[in-house]
C-alpha cells in the first residue's frame, strides 16, 4: 500500500498547478467567462497543449495513457480553479464513453479528434422525467436505409450548446425503464433534424437542451445493449466529479481558514472564538473524509466486477454530496456577508459544489443504491 | 500510487486472520461480538494467548519482545483482531505503562516490570484522572512528598477502569507544588496492596462496574518506583498519550459491529416482514458505511504517512480519527437498539454463570446497556472537544 505519486504523476500535478495558478486566477476567469461560449478557446488550446486534452486516452491516439489517479490529479486541480471549459463534458465523458464502446475506427476518428483539441463532445441523457436514472429513456432510434434515425428531447445537457458532436442515449426496443434495448449514438450537433437551446447553469458552466426529430446517428457499441458500457463511463465520471469536489472543498476550507485569522471583531481574531474552531475542525474532517472516498472512488473506478464498483462509487458520491453541504454552507456562514457576493470566491465554489451534487446522482439517490446493492461491509451470509 | 496491500502484507493479514480465529477461544470472541463484559480470567486468558506468540506487546522495543511491524503491519494487526471479536492485550498494560518504563525507565526498573507486564502477570490500572482534573489532567492534585527514601502519596484518583483487578497502579502525582503546573509532576508506580489504598466502585448508567475512585491516604511509597526522572512525568505522560495513534479509531470493531447489526435485522420482524429488507434501514446503515469507509481510507492515509512523522510525537491528524470513530461507535449502538425494538426495554444483568432465560435475544439483553455504556467513547482520552481543540490549535493554527 503506497499513496506516493509517481515521479511522473508529481510532474503532471505541478504543471496542472502551474498552470491554473498563472491562467486560472479569480480575475481571469471573470474574462473567460464573458467569452461568447462561456469559457476560453486560448486556454483550451493551451489544455491540447500540454496533452491534457488527450489525458486518459492511448498514445496511439495522441493520448497521454493516464489512468484515474492522473484523472483525479488534474480533477482536483481543475476543482480548485474552478474550470468553466468542457473538461469533463468531452473528455472524460464523451472520451469517456467512446473509450468504453466505441470500435477501433471510432476511437481513432474520436479520441485523436477530442485530443488535439479539434473536436468537442458532449452527452445526452436526462429526459424530462428520467430524473437520474440512466435506463429511464423514451428518446427512439429506429434502423432508416442510411442509418438510425433518432427522435426525442434531451435535457441539461452540459456544455451541449459548444459541442460539435453529441452522444446521445435512445431506445431500439423494450420499455421506457428497460435496461435492455438502449444504444448510444453519436449525431452532429449541427445536421439536419437536431435543434438546441442553450443557456448558462447555476455554477457558471454552460448547458443545452436539445431536440431530435429523425436526426441520423452512429451507433457506439451494440445499439440494444449500451447501458453496462454507459454506466461504467458514467461511473469513472463520477468518480472524477468527486476529485474535482475534493479540490473545491480544500480550498473552501483553506479560504475559511485565512478568513478566521484575518477578520477581526470586537478587537480580536474570529478565529479566537472556541465556536468558531470547533467549526472549522469539522470542516477539515469533511475535507480528509471527501479525499479518502475520492482516493477509493478513483481506484474502484476501473473495478471490472460492476457491483463491487458501483457500490463504492455511490459511498463516495454520498460523502462528497454530505461533505458539500457541511462545508459549503458553513464556509459562507463563517465569512458572513462578504461570503455572499459575487466579488468573492467562496460563492461560486459553493455553487459549483451544489451543482456537482446535482450530476450523476444526489447524495439521497446514490445512498439508496449503495444500501439496495447491500452496502460496503458485512455482507451477512 | 497503489492502494492495494502488498503480497507480504496480504499473507500477514491471512496468517492474523487465521491465528486470531483459531487460537483465541470462540467463547471469549463471542462474548465480544455479543456486548457481554468479559471476566478477569478470560481478558487473561486471551492477553496470554497472544503474548505466547509475542503478539501482546507488538509495538514495545524489539528487546522487550517487540515486533518491528512496518506501521501497515501494526494496523492489519489490529483491523484483523477487532474484526475477530479478541479482546487485544490488556491496553493498560501494553499500551500504557509498558512503552514508558521501556522508554524512560531505569535498567532496574525495566528488569523488574517490563516481562510481567507483557504476560499480565502484573495488572496495571491508569492512575490519571482526578475528580476535579478531567480534561484539564495538568491540575492534578494528588502529591508525593520525598522523604528519605519514600514518597508520601496523598489524594484522589477516579475513573480508574478495572481498578478492581488491577495488582499495581500507574500514577501521575505533583512532586513540585510551586512550579508551573505541567512541571511539578512525576510518574510513579504504585503496589495496590500497599497500606493507605481504598478502591470505591463507581456504577456506570449502564448498570456495570468499570470504573472506580482510588483514594490514597498516607501511602508510602519506596523512591525507586519512580520513572524517569523527578518533575518529568508530564512528558512521560503525552508520550503515553500519544502512542495510541491509529487503534483509536476503531475500524475493526465497527466492521464487525455493522455485520452483528446486518445478521440481528434478519431476525427482527417490522410490518411482516424482515428489518433487514427495509429502504429505511438499509440507508441508514449505509450512511454509516460510508463513514466508516471514509475513516478507514484515512487511517490508511495515516498509517501510510507514519513513517514521516517523528516517532513518539502524538501526531494530530489521530484526532480526527478519535471524533469520528468515536461518532461511528456510538452511532452504531443506537441503531442496535433501533433494530431491537420494543425487547431493549427489559433490564436483565446476568451474572455470568446465571441460568435465567433470556428475554427476547442476546442482543436484546445487551442493546440498551451499551447504548449507554458508549456515551464514554466521545468523554474519554481527551474528550471530543478537546480533540478539536488541539486540531485547531495543531493542524489549523488557530
Amino acid at each position: 500500500m503506497d499513496f506516493d505519486l509517481s515521479d511522473d504523476q508529481r510532474l503532471l500535478k505541478d504543471s496542472v498547478d502551474r498552470l491554473m495558478a498563472d491562467k486560472y486566477g479569480f480575475e481571469s476567469r471573470k474574462t473567460y467567462l464573458a467569452e461568447p461560449d462561456g469559457w476560453s478557446r486560448p486556454v483550451w488550446a493551451q489544455l491540447a497543449e500540454l496533452g491534457l486534452l488527450g489525458l486518459p486516452f492511448g498514445e496511439q491516439y495522441g493520448g497521454y495513457g493516464g489512468g484515474p489517479v492522473e484523472t483525479m490529479l488534474v480533477m482536483e486541480a481543475f476543482g480548485r480553479g474552478l474550470v468553466l471549459e468542457p473538461y469533463f463534458a468531452s473528455v472524460i465523458l464523451g472520451g469517456g464513453l467512446v473509450r468504453s464502446m466505441g470500435s477501433a475506427d471510432q476511437q481513432t476518428d474520436i479520441l485523436t479528434a477530442i485530443a488535439n483539441g479539434k473536436r468537442l463532445l458532449a452527452f445526452a441523457h436526462i429526459e424530462r422525467h428520467s430524473r437520474y436514472d440512466l435506463a429511464d429513456v423514451t428518446t427512439t432510434a429506429t434502423r432508416a436505409a442510411t442509418g438510425w434515425r433518432i427522435d426525442g428531447a434531451k435535457s441539461v445537457v452540459i456544455h451541449g450548446d459548444c459541442a460539435d458532436q453529441i452522444l446521445v442515449t435512445a431506445r431500439v426496443s423494450g420499455g421506457q425503464r428497460d435496461r435492455d434495448g438502449i444504444g448510444l449514438f453519436l449525431v452532429d450537433a449541427t445536421s439536419a433534424g437536431v435543434t438546441r437551446r442553450g443557456y448558462p447553469t447555476q455554477d457558471g458552466l454552460r448547458g443545452a437542451e436539445i431536440t431530435f426529430a429523425g436526426a441520423t446517428g452512429e451507433p457506439i457499441g451494440d445499439p440494444e445493449a449500451a447501458l453496462p458500457g454507459v454506466e461504467h463511463a458514467v461511473d469513472r465520471g463520477i468518480a472524477a466529479l468527486c476529485a474535482e469536489a475534493v479540490g473545491i472543498l480544500s480550498s473552501m476550507q483553506e479560504l475559511t481558514l485565512d478568513y478566521l485569522k484575518t477578520r477581526k471583531q470586537f478587537g480580536r481574531a474570529i478565529g479566537e472564538f472556541q465556536v468558531l474552531q470547533h467549526r472549522s475542525v469539522d470542516m477539515l474532517v469533511g475535507v480528509e473524509q471527501s479525499r479518502s472516498m475520492a482516493l477509493f472512488a478513483t481506484v474502484m473506478a476501473d473495478e471490472t466486477n460492476p457491483v463491487e464498483r458501483q457500490r463504492a462509487i455511490s459511498a463516495a458520491k454520498v460523502q462528497i454530496g454530505r461533505a458539500g453541504r457541511l462545508i459549503g454552507q458553513d464556509a459562507i456562514q463563517m465569512h458572513g456577508g462578504i461570503g455572499m457576493t459575487m466579488e468573492y470566491k467562496v460563492g461560486h465554489y459553493f455553487k459549483r459544489m451544489t451543482m456537482i451534487d446535482k450530476l450523476y446522482g444526489d447524495a439521497d439517490q446514490h445512498l439508496t443504491r449503495l444500501a439496495k446493492l447491500g452496502g460496503l461491509f458485512g455482507k451477512a451470509a | 500510487m497503489d492502494l492495494n496491500f502488498t503480497p507480504a502484507e496480504l499473507a500477514f493479514r491471512d496468517d492474523a486472520r487465521k491465528f486470531f480465529r483459531s487460537e483465541i477461544p470462540e467463547a471469549i470472541r463471542n462474548k465480544v461480538r455479543d456486548g457481554i463484559e468479559l471476566t478477569k480470567e478470560e481478558i487473561v486468558t486471551q492477553h496470554r494467548i497472544l503474548n505466547a506468540r509475542g503478539w501482546a506487546v507488538p509495538n514495545w522495543p524489539a528487546a522487550w519482545g517487540g515486533q518491528s511491524w512496518s506501521p501497515v503491519e501494526l494496523y492489519l494487526y489490529q483491523d484483523e483482531m477487532q474484526q475477530a471479536g479478541v479482546p487485544g492485550p490488556l491496553a493498560f498494560n501494553a499500551s500504557m505503562v509498558g512503552p514508558v518504563i521501556a522508554q524512560f525507565g531505569s535498567d532496574e526498573i525495566k528488569q523488574r516490570f517490563l516481562a510481567k507486564t507483557a504476560n499480565v502477570d502484573i495488572w496495571w490500572c491508569q492512575g490519571f484522572s482526578e475528580p476535579g482534573s478531567g480534561s484539564d489532567l495538568a491540575s492534578l492534585r494528588t502529591k508525593a512528598e520525598r522523604v528519605g527514601d519514600k514518597y508520601i502519596v496523598n489524594g484522589q484518583k477516579t475513573w480508574t477502569t478495572l481498578a478492581q483487578y488491577a495488582d499495581w497502579i500507574f500514577c501521575l502525582v505533583r512532586t513540585d507544588p510551586i512550579a508551573k503546573k505541567q512541571e511539578g509532576i512525576s510518574f510513579l508506580l504504585i503496589d495496590m496492596t500497599t497500606k493507605g489504598i481504598s478502591v470505591r466502585p463507581i456504577q456506570t448508567i449502564d448498570g456495570g462496574h468499570e470504573v472506580n475512585e482510588v483514594f490514597f491516604d498516607d501511602v508510602e511509597v519506596p523512591a525507586e518506583n519512580l520513572v524517569g526522572e523527578e518533575n518529568k512525568g508530564w512528558d512521560y505522560a503525552k508520550f503515553l498519550l500519544g502512542n495510541e495513534r491509529t487503534g483509536i479509531a476503531r475500524v475493526g470493531q465497527s466492521k464487525a459491529q455493522v455485520a452483528r447489526i446486518k445478521a440481528l435485522a434478519k431476525l427482527e420482524f417490522a410490518s411482516g416482514a424482515p428489518l433487514a429488507d427495509d429502504l429505511r434501514f438499509q440507508e441508514r446503515i449505509a450512511e454509516i458505511e460510508v463513514e466508516l469507509k471514509a475513516l478507514e481510507m484515512t487511517q490508511l492515509r495515516i498509517v501510510a504517512d507514519e513513517r514521516r512523522q517523528v516517532k513518539g510525537k502524538p501526531n494530530p491528524m489521530s484526532s480526527i480519527l478519535k471524533i469520528k470513530g468515536s461518532g461511528i461507535q456510538q452511532a452504531l449502538t443506537e441503531l442496535v437498539m433501533d433494530v431491537v425494538g420494543p425487547y431493549v426495554m427489559p433490564y436483565q444483568w446476568h451474572e455470568d454463570g446465571s441460568n435465567e432465560p433470556v428475554i427476547g435475544s442476546l442482543d436484546a439483553m445487551t442493546a440498551a446497556p451499551e447504548y449507554f455504556n458508549n456515551r464514554k467513547v466521545s468523554i474519554y482520552g481527551g474528550s471530543n472537544e478537546i480533540q478539536r481543540n488541539i486540531v485547531a490549535k495543531a493542524i489549523l493554527g488557530l
